[in-house]
Order: structure tokens, then sequence, then C-alpha cells
């Protein structure tokens, strides 16, 4: 059976760094866009999507067309799901169809891990939950190696909802295993204590200053203020206390990134000048995500072993 | 005459303070004696049990047997086939049913459906509110005389702590104890497993300690204030046993029961989002897991029981967070229990007998648990060291969601009697 990616967590150095490494042979050149190659002809993917994506979805879609793929999206509100069918069922169904490998969003940490005990065809996980999105820190880490700079000894503060947040824990994992510093930080009701154990490098601060002190890379995540119902936060005041401001850049290294996984809110966990900055890479961010799409797609259909 | 005598096994009653090697003889679904060298008398059918341990019938006080309401996944004629599989004689089901055990009409349903097609006694346990809303008081005294022994809102627990205070006022009137089911539903809101570096890692939402703890204390100031009977369910959690084990030296009519599943498993064991890992309270860390062993060894615990819940194959097959909480537990009560308990040290032979008939005969106050001359002719007999695997497709529930699958074990169930007859034998 080939294996699929269900996340960061469960991968070697050098795995994380073969995808790296093959993501900037797919990098587009200046005035030519991204390149169409056939070496997945004759390949299909599916893409599954149980729940809303913009981004995530194209970049997929985009990335199995310019390596010369074929692709199906499936949106959870186009899908048997919506008749009652269950999730088992519903992949199974699909597996039938003989995809060579299902890329999968799901609203409910572990769904792709529980189906992959069930089914044969490898899963590439775009996101589950709470838990990982392993795709989003490998293309944060290709953005970060393309700006010159070394994960060894970088210092990356995550800020925001960390407890709800799948990008945090994918790059932490990630960052972690090239001995980077990372920060995270966020109020105390969105920043569980646990998180410092998740792997080694990993500090919290409930002090925005404290974690741009420095840093050669800050991540800024979207705030979801639907979680002002769990009273995790007082919405009126996130931005004052959480919130990116241009002043907070001169804190940090003169070089500093500014990186969001995107959609950002502007006004709620960004301000539009810093968002608009020199210092923000966030579209570079959206351009690696095909790059390193591919290399994960060539890499899980051509059957090298991920995880 | 029907009469039975179980020959040369250890006999073990920690009521009596009987441990040595005799005979067991019953008549009429009674003891009649226990004493060397008893011979049979034409007609006698005869066990033996050279080798094996001899103890009065086991009692699992905590049980969910799905009926009336949800046959599909256990009907009370399938969960006391495996209770009696796992070694009980008697087993005590919660009341959240369809209808809810609320009235003395739903106890009696119950008692008669028992009476009927159950191969082992079965002591209903009421509601403490009107279909467990937690609201209005149920008809605590008509269940009482119906054959109810306890009341319960097992995992609707009460959140108001004044219905709670007028339930154990009123519950002191007949004798009986009121158990909960300790969770401040608030804190423990859209949790998934136990609160703590695995739910953080796997993205899960968690159930803290306190959400138990808080409970546990709340009821007990209740119990103190009442003067009533106050038992914790499958307590789970380090401050929890803390406050029991106080409770008790304070001298209050406090007990507790943990299960098999939490003292053997702890949350970082858990296979990642494994639904068959997955139940309420949920498997805590290895601090919990080392203060309910604690809890046993030095008597803050009084009873083990199994909270087998059992559900069917398709509500375990989803996203984690879609599945329903609880895990079987019947059928591997004893072999687990053995492998956590027995077999390293953690508590002797006797000991571990009480857990399982004294304790919890005292807590229901059921006439049960002793092979004192002229007792109920229920007789649990085990091996310490026979070898088993256990199938979970072989069950006598109806269900599949057990944790154990596949586990071996060492000793185990090989006999259960009830009122004097046989009503299962290890075959193999």
């Amino acid at each position: 059976m080939r294996a699929g990616l269900l996340g960061i967590e469960g991968l070697t150095r050098a795995e994380i760094q073969a995808i790296l490494d093959r993501a900037r042979d797919f990098q587009p050149k200046p005035e030519r866009g991204f390149r169409k190659l056939d070496l997945l002809r004759g390949r299909m993917v599916v893409n599954l999507f149980f729940e809303a994506s913009t981004r995530t979805r194209t970049s997929f879609e985009i990335a199995a067309k310019c390596l010369g793929a074929d692709s199906v999206s499936i949106t959870a509100q186009a899908s048997s799901v919506s008749k009652g069918e269950s999730l088992v069922d519903t992949l199974n169904t699909l597996a039938a169809m003989r995809p060579d490998a299902i890329i999968m969003r799901h609203a409910a940490s572990g769904a792709p891990h529980f189906l992959q005990r069930h089914l044969e065809t490898p899963i590439i996980n775009a996101g589950d939950g709470t838990h990982e999105h392993p795709t989003q820190a490998l293309l944060d880490a290709r953005t970060i190696l393309d700006h010159g700079k070394s994960l060894e000894g970088l210092r990356v503060a995550i800020i925001g909802d960390i407890a709800h947040s799948r990008v945090a824990r994918s790059n932490a994992y990630l960052l972690s295993r090239f001995g980077a510093e990372i920060v995270l930080c966020g109020p105390a009701s969105l920043l569980p204590q646990e998180l410092k154990q998740i792997a080694p490098g990993v500090t919290l601060t409930t002090r925005m200053k404290e974690a741009i002190r420095d840093a050669d890379v800050i991540m800024m995540l979207r705030v979801q203020l639907e979680r002002q119902h769990e009273s995790a936060f007082p919405a009126s005041e996130y931005f004052q206390f959480y919130g990116l401001r241009l002043e907070h850049l001169r804190l940090a290294k003169a070089d500093v990134i500014v990186m969001h996984p995107g959609p950002i809110n502007r006004g709620r966990e960004i301000s539009s000048e810093v968002a608009d900055s020199q210092r923000s890479v966030i579209l570079n961010q959206v351009e690696n995500g095909i790059a390193v799409r591919m290399a994960v797609l060539e890499r899980v259909l051509s059957g090298v072993a991920v995880n | 005459m029907a009469s039975l005598l179980i020959k040369n096994g250890r006999v073990i009653d920690p009521a009596s303070g009987h441990d040595a090697v005799a005979d067991v003889l019953m008549e009429d679904g009674r003891i009649v004696a226990v004493g060397k060298n008893i011979t049979a008398k034409q007609k006698t059918e005869v066990l033996d049990a050279t080798g094996l341990i001899v103890a009065p019938g086991f009692i699992d006080m905590h049980v969910h047997l799905r009926e009336p309401g949800f046959e599909h996944a256990e009907t009370i004629e399938s969960g006391a086939r495996a209770a009696a599989a796992g070694g009980f004689t008697s087993i005590a089901p919660m009341p959240n049913t369809s209808p809810v055990n609320d009235s003395a009409t739903v106890t009696s349903y119950i008692v008669e459906k028992a009476r009927k097609h159950a191969v082992v006694n079965v002591w209903p346990i009421g509601a403490i509110t009107k279909g467990s809303a937690g609201e209005e008081l149920a008809a605590i005294g008509s269940m009482v005389n119906a054959g109810a022994v306890a009341i319960s809102d097992d995992g609707r627990p009460v959140m108001n702590a004044r219905v709670m205070r007028r339930a154990m006022e009123f519950a002191r009137s007949f004798g009986i104890p009121v158990i909960d089911h300790c969770e401040d539903l608030h804190l423990s809101a859209g949790g998934d497993m136990h609160e703590g570096l695995e739910s953080v890692r796997l993205g899960l939402r968690g159930i803290p300690g306190c959400s138990e703890d808080v409970m546990v204390a709340r009821d007990i100031l209740l119990a103190e204030v009442t003067g009533a009977r106050f038992h914790v369910a499958h307590i789970s959690s380090k401050h929890s046993v803390e406050m029991v084990a106080f409770a008790k030296s304070k001298g209050l009519q406090v007990t507790a029961e943990t299960t098999p599943h939490h003292f053997a498993i702890a949350d970082s064991d858990v296979p990642p989002y494994d639904s068959n890992y997955k139940m309420k309270p949920p498997l805590r860390s290895h601090g919990d897991v080392g203060a309910v062993i604690e809890g046993v060894t030095n008597g803050a615990i009084d009873a083990i029981a199994t909270d087998h819940a059992p559900h069917p194959g398709d509500e375990k097959m989803q996203e984690f967070e879609k599945c329903p909480f609880g895990i079987l537990g019947l059928e591997t009560a004893l072999g687990v229990s053995f492998e956590h308990l027995l077999h390293p040290n953690k508590i002797g032979l006797k000991r571990l007998v009480e857990l399982f008939t004294t304790g919890p005969a005292r807590i229901l106050g059921i006439p049960r648990g002793t092979l004192a001359a002229g007792a109920a002719g229920d007789v649990t007999i085990f091996s310490l060291d026979r070898e088993w695997t256990y199938d979970v497709n072989k069950s006598f529930s109806k269900s599949r969601n057990s944790p154990f699958d596949g586990r071996t074990f060492r000793g185990g169930p090989v006999a259960t009697i009830v009122n004097g007859a046989i009503v299962w034998r290890v075959t193999a």
C-alpha cells in the first residue's frame, strides 16, 4: 500500500527536507508562471473537502493539473454526506472509483487518520479539525527558506488562537525538527500549557512583545470571533493585545518576515499596514503552496513512502 | 430438590473471613454448607473446583442493558449472558433507557423482563429526576417498592445543587444510596478525551479532571448536610479519590467505585482516534491511574464496576468526535483486574474478591456477597492462571465496542452459578 501524508508529526527531518528540495524545482520562474509537466499523466486524485476552503482546494487542484494528473473536486454540500451517508461509506464509495489518492479536509480532528485505517487509497491531509495541516507547514518552511533564512536556530513567533490551530501544531513539529526556537503566543485561554511539551524548542508566552522580540519570523493566525461564545477572550480587546501592528515590527529582527496562512482578517489579528508592508510574505506563501503540493503529490503518487 | 456441590476449591468468603480449601453445598438455590469433605447425596450435581477459587457471586453495580428502548445495542437477556460469561451473578442497570427508568412502571418492566430472560440477578437503579432532566424528582419511593436499589441520573448528572440536595434528603428516607456520575457539564462541554498533553497533541477537545472533581466536592458537602449515602460512580481522577478518602476520614457515608479501564489504561496509551477507547469519564493521565490504584489499595474505593456500555458498530465507526461514549466491560473485568491489580501485587486475592462482592453488596444494600449458610446460591468460580484471549466477535453482548479485543489474559472466570444453578461455564 502506498502511504499518504497525514501529518508532520510522523515525518523525519530527511523526509521533510526531500519535499522542500523538490518543491524548489516546481517553483514558477519569473514571467513564466508554473510549468506544465506530465510527471503524473494518467493519475487521478480526488479533492474531498468537508469544510469550506478556497485557497487550499484550488492550490491542490492547480498542483495536480501542473503535474498532468486529473483531479476531481467534491465539496460536502454537493456530496452524499448531506444525504446522511456516513464518512466511511462515502470514502469507500470514492475509493471504489480507484483514484490514486484522496486529498481530504475535514472539521473533525483525526478524521483522515480514522479513515486511513479502513482504506487502501492513500490520503493526503489538507487540514483535520484542530490537529494538523501538513502542507501548510511545508509551504511555510519553503517560504522561510526562500527568504534566505536557515531553519536551524531560527526564532519563530506564532501568535493567535494556538489552542484551535492546526497550522500552529504542524509548524511547531516541522520547525522543531530543524532546531528552530518556536514561541507560541496568545491569551492564556487559547494557549494550553501542555503545548510546550509537544516538541523540543517550543516555549509559550501570553505577552506579544515578548514573543516578537528578536523574532526572525512572525506567523499570525486567523482568529475566529465565533469562539467568543466559549468566553475564551473578550472580542473587543483582541486586537489591542494580540493584533500585529507596525510598531511591533521594531522589536523583531530587522529582516523579520510576517506570515499568515490566510484568509486574513484586517484589523482583527493583523493591521492593514503590516499585511501590505514589505515585510509581509503572505502572497509568497500562496505561490509556494502550489509548488509544495506538487512535491507532495509526486511523492505520494509515485509510491515513495511519506508516512 | 436440586442440589449442587462444588468440591475442593479454595473458598474465599471475605464476609465470613473464610479462606481455605473446602466444599460448598447448595440446595434449592441456597448455600447449605461450606466445609471439608462434604459428601454428595444421590442426584447432587458435583463440580470439581480443584485448583480454582470459589467466591461469592460477583456483583457489577454499574451496567447499561439498553432495554427498554435501545434493544439493537443490548437487551436484558444478552447483557445478562455477557455478565455470566464475565463471572458476574448480579448486575445493576442504570436508568438511561427509553423511556428512562423514572417510574415504578419502568422498574417493574425491567424486573419482570429480567425474571423471565436474565440468567443473572438484575437490580435496577432508578432515575433521580423525571426523564433524568435534572429538574423534578422522579417517583423514587415507588421505584424502591418496585425493586430499585439506588438512584442515579448517570450520564446526565444533576447540575442543580438544590435538586441534588433534595434528592439526597429524599433518598435517605428509603435508605438507598444516591449514585452520581460526577461531571460538571459546563466544564466538560464539547470534550472528547481527557484534557492534557494528548488532547492538545491530537487537537481533540478536553474533558478536564476538574469537571469531575468539582462535582465530587459538591456532592460530598451535600452528603454531609443531608446525611445521605452518596456513591461516586466510575471515579477516575486523583483529586476525586483523595476527596473520597477525606470524606471517609470524616465519617461521612461516602463510597466510590472505579472501572477496570480506569486503572488499566492512561490517555497516552490510547491508539490515536480509536473510539473503542472513548468513554466518560475519559481515560486520564498516568498520575490519575496511579491514584485510582492507590485508592483501590487503601480502601478509598469500595468496588469495581464495569460501566458496561454497549454501542452498535455503526455508531463507533465515525469521526472520533461523533462517536458515542462508552465501552463493553462485563466479559473482561476479571482478566483486566488480575493483570493490573492482582498479578503486580497491588492487592491480594481477598481484597480483590471484596471489591467485587461485599463492597458493592453493602453499597446497594442487597442480600448478596457472601457464602454463609442460608445465603443465596450465587457463586463465582475463577482461575488465576488459565490463559485465554478475548475475542469480542464471540461476545454475548450485542455490541462489539471493546478496547480489549484480542488481549490475552492470565486468569479469568471458569463457572458462574446463580441461585444454585450453573448459568455459564468456560468452554475449551
